[in-house]
């Protein structure tokens, strides 16, 4: 074990078991490994409220976490040209029942390099917690970057939520994001993603949230295609029902020659919920072209009625159709 | 022919309307337990309708008659209740489903869902396990393969009846063989089938069959010889006209 390793895993024992092996455990509530975290040759970054519980670096990534007093700060970047075996862990969560994390982040990622992070942001005890995640993404020329952020609040519905990231992608750059809230209550939720795609670059923005209760959903997703013959689509899945609203807002701009932009919108609405979505398309440029669909209503009946006329009953067969569409 | 044992779907005096018109205008049906049933007719006749009515899809409530099935009348049953009893129905054209993958889809209808038996139901239909099983049933299958994988399902859930509502539409003729070969597969495991078409080279795969005209059962019997009478009148009949103008069914 090399030094710097020896004094992380010494710094993991030195935490109070209890702060660790909590966040573990919600982790894993989440959807993620806990054996990826405590891996060696799994990069990964683990944050409870304002504390870095763990740091594990990999030849190629620099990350600097700074405690704030109501969050953390992060500075990660890649260097040009590297690559991975496996993908970046990442593990933001607050255990207590109340409290604010903030957490800034700085992700530069290097020409040419390759990337994959998966987040898990947990609140399993939430009562009154609020989450903010301010982002700021440098992609370089030539870089990809794949971004996947899974969240679990618990069953109270007491989380805000507040994830929004400006993004550049330079030339021939690829930044992929997707970003799912469907395990538990979401509570609040205003997401708000802005990127800005130079030439021959592709951006894909993924959203997809389960709202219940009275929880309240906002998705905003702004690609502007700045760059000839850039690429981007903005996509959003979003299933609210009892009291739930939903509010979607998918814009995409042709602003050079050539860009080729969509957004793709679906909403499933039930019971006493309420659904909006506004796809905005904006061309400025006249060989530049920008697509958008959105459909908000109920589940199909075609898909419906072929679930039960497998044998399940309406509720099951729902569930199932939301669940694949929300990718489950 | 398979083993038959009774008449297991019995469909008596049928009607039905929708959007103020007699769709089905008296339908008499006795499918045979075990065996393969085709219902032959041509576009308009009434065979979807008559296959959404008795798998109870909404819209589809008849104003008369029953439908008892392995001797349980199921006319005011939802589509769950009959899939319960063992009834299920394969679309002409099969919805698409987002994010569900075949595995999946196909384990829904099983009662016991088991990877060996989902993985003999997409070879049944000359899909090969490896390369689908973690494909999705949405856009990315084409007409052909997601028609296959709704026959697939049907096969897999092992139903008392499986009604098949044109199970040859989209497919390449190729294929035909494939389609026939589960079918018959189908009714040697103990599902009986109930095949509607418009084409009588389809109706080759049954043990009986059953002419449908303007929304009532004109004849039952012999595939061979209901074959010769869709090929001989029904195909150069202009039926809808000549009822329009008063003439009789019995011109058939």
């Amino acid at each position: 074990m090399s030094a710097s390793k020896a004094a992380l895993h010494a710094a993991r024992q030195a935490q109070p078991a209890s702060d660790f092996e909590a966040i573990l455990r919600a982790y894993e509530r989440s959807g993620g490994n806990p054996d990826f975290l405590k891996s060696s040759k799994i990069a990964s970054l683990i944050i409870s409220g304002n504390k870095v519980l763990g740091v594990n670096r990999l030849p190629g990534i620099s990350a600097e976490a700074e405690a704030l007093p109501d969050g953390v700060k992060i500075a990660l970047a890649i260097a040009p040209g590297a690559r991975f075996e496996n993908p970046i862990h990442l593990c933001f969560g607050v255990i207590p029942a109340e409290g604010v994390q903030r957490i800034l982040v700085d992700f530069e990622i290097g020409a040419g390099a390759e990337v994959e992070f998966m987040a898990h942001c947990t609140f399993p005890n939430a009562m009154k917690v609020q989450h903010i995640m301010e982002g700021k993404i440098h992609i370089g020329p030539g870089a990809t970057m794949r971004y996947k952020e899974t969240h679990y609040h618990g069953e109270s519905g007491g989380v805000e939520v507040l994830p929004r990231a400006q993004v550049t992608v330079d030339e021939g750059g690829k930044y992929f994001t997707e970003f799912n809230l469907s395990k538990g209550r979401v509570g609040r939720m205003e997401f708000d993603y802005v990127v800005d795609v130079s030439a021959h670059g592709l951006a894909e923005l993924t959203a997809k949230a389960l709202g219940y209760e009275d929880d309240e959903i906002v998705v905003r997703e702004t690609i502007r295609l700045n760059g000839e013959y850039a690429r981007g689509m903005a996509k959003s899945r979003i299933a609210v029902r009892d009291r739930a609203r939903s509010e979607v807002y998918g814009t995409t701009e042709g602003n050079a020659p050539f860009a080729r932009g969509h957004v793709d919108c679906i909403e499933i609405v039930r019971g006493r919920a309420i659904a909006n979505a506004v796809p905005v398309v904006k061309v400025t440029d006249d060989r530049a072209m920008v697509t958008h669909e959105a459909a908000i209503g109920t589940v199909g009946k075609k898909e419906l009625e072929t679930l039960m006329a497998r044998g399940l009953d309406e509720e099951a067969a729902v569930d199932v159709i939301v669940r694949g569409m929300l990718g489950e | 022919m398979a083993e038959q044992n009774g008449i297991l779907l019995e469909v008596q005096d049928l009607h039905l309307t929708r959007e103020d018109r007699e769709i089905l205008r008296g339908v008499d049906l006795q499918v045979a337990r075990g065996s393969v049933h085709a219902v032959l007719g041509l576009n308009g006749s009434g065979k979807s309708t008559l296959a959404y009515t008795l798998m109870g899809c909404g819209g589809y409530t008849p104003d008369a008659g029953t439908i008892v099935l392995d001797g349980v009348e199921i006319t005011r049953l939802g589509i769950t209740e009959r899939a319960k009893q063992g009834l299920t129905l394969a679309w002409q054209e099969p919805a698409r489903f987002e994010g569900l993958t075949v595995a999946r889809y196909l384990s829904l209808g099983m009662k016991w869902p088991d990877m060996a038996r989902i993985r003999q139901a997409l070879e049944a239909v000359a899909l090969n396990p490896a390369t689908y099983l973690g494909r999705y049933v949405d856009e990315s299958l084409s007409g052909g393969e997601r028609k296959r994988v709704e026959l697939a399902s049907i096969y897999a859930m092992q139903a008392k009846l499986a009604i098949l509502d044109e199970p040859d539409s989209g497919i390449d003729a190729l294929s035909l063989d494939d389609i026939a070969r589960l079918i018959h597969q189908m009714a040697e495991e103990g599902t009986t089938v109930l095949l509607i078409s418009h084409r009588d080279e389809v109706v080759a795969i049954a043990d009986a069959a059953s002419l449908i005209c303007e929304g009532r059962i004109l004849d039952t019997g012999d595939p061979a010889r209901i074959c010769n009478r869709y090929t001989g009148c029904c195909r150069p009949c202009e039926h809808t006209e000549l009822v329009e103008e008063g003439v009789a069914y019995e011109r058939l």
